[in-house]
């Protein structure tokens, strides 16, 4: 991420120099300031919301349930997570609200899952392999039907907006079983060196 | 497709009415515990927040500096003759950083190709299968405060990389 952030940026500033283009760079990073501003206020909302509702879940005792019913299908991936673990159920949430288009739940039941996947992690600091996983599965984006796209292409008047559903579908499982095989691959790379 | 979408939409306030009345039954105090829930949330997001800006100072400024235009001739160059349009690289690219920048250039590849070409289609499938890698690693691991993010960072840009050339082969192959 360091290399990642630093190539970029000072490729911007390079860009913005050479291209007379400063003022248009300097008003942009005003707009990033604002733009992340306002995405955590969004964030504060509903991720509060669903803290909250989830609390319940633990506090009634149903979530512990619920974790060992949905763990025959999740631990055939997350092996470590222990059973009645609330992790499982936030896992499998969020997954869902992925499969579902739920989007703005999607975010909230994440930060809740690494959560619970932090208290499972011996190194504070450093990534487990569980919540590798987790994003990988979630950057993949297994999405049933992208009602985004779907919407936006009837609405510039396509004669068939839903011709693009198989594909997408086709697309979005080849690449979730991809990114999930290049994780495991990294993993016995990193573990053979280590 | 609607009615669909919006069977889904009921899920979520079906999820609510079933926790509070189920939390009530068993006799926990559901408003008590919300709030101590709730509580948590504006720290979590504060520690989020630093993250969030650092993505979105990255995604602005490639934008705005004209680099990200210079990168988008260089690859219609090179993939020109191969038929692969220049806009699945602006989506390719722009996706893992923002979503709100990659529909903008959606609509604008919808605007300026029309709804059914080729090119909107590849895009279309792009957009739909993608996700905003960059954003989600940064929320995901500022969450927790994780700092040493070992090899996440190649493997979800390797199964992007995948994940673009999966749709343009798909795309290809189905029209």
């Amino acid at each position: 991420m360091n290399v990642i952030w630093m190539v970029l940026v000072c490729l911007s500033v390079l860009f913005a120099v050479l291209g007379g283009r400063i003022d248009a760079f300097t008003k942009a990073l005003f707009e990033a300031g604002k733009a992340a501003v306002e995405v955590c206020l969004y964030l504060v909302g509903i991720v509060s919301l669903w803290l909250g509702l989830t609390k319940i879940l633990e506090d009634c005792g149903v979530i512990y349930k619920m974790s060992n019913f949905f763990r025959p299908v999740m631990s055939l991936l997350f092996r470590n997570i222990p059973p009645g673990h609330p992790a499982i159920t936030n896992i499998t949430l969020n997954l869902l609200a992925n499969v579902l288009g739920i989007g703005n739940a999607a975010t909230p039941l994440g930060i809740k899952a690494m959560e619970d996947l932090q208290t499972l992690n011996d190194k504070p600091d450093t990534v487990s392999f569980e919540m590798m996983l987790f994003i990988v599965i979630n950057t993949a984006s297994v999405q049933l039907i992208p009602f985004t796209v779907i919407g936006l292409l009837a609405s510039y008047g396509s004669q068939n907006p839903n011709r693009i559903m198989l594909p997408t579908f086709i697309a979005t499982v080849i690449s979730a079983i991809t990114a999930v095989g290049i994780l495991f691959l990294f993993k016995k790379l990193y573990d053979r060196n280590a | 497709m609607e009615i669909l979408q919006q069977s889904f939409q009921y899920l979520i306030p079906l999820f609510i009415l079933f926790t509070v009345a189920y939390g009530f039954a068993k006799g926990t105090p559901v408003y008590e515990s919300f709030v101590s829930g709730a509580k948590e949330g504006i720290g979590i997001i504060m520690g989020i927040f630093p993250y969030v800006l650092a993505i979105f100072i990255m995604v602005k400024s490639f934008q705005a500096s004209g680099a990200h235009d210079f990168f988008k001739a260089v690859f219609a160059a090179a993939t020109g003759p191969l038929g692969l349009p220049a806009e699945v690289f602006s989506i390719g690219l722009v996706k893992p950083m923002s979503n709100a920048a990659a529909l903008g250039i959606f609509t604008e590849i919808l605007k300026t190709h029309g709804p059914d070409s080729y090119t909107s289609t590849i895009a279309a499938v792009i957009m739909g299968s993608a996700e905003t890698t960059f954003y989600v690693i940064a929320v995901y691991l500022g969450s927790v405060g994780i700092k040493k993010s070992r090899f996440l960072v190649p493997v979800c840009l390797s199964a992007d990389l995948v994940g673009i050339l999966v749709a343009v082969v798909v795309v290809r192959l189905l029209f």
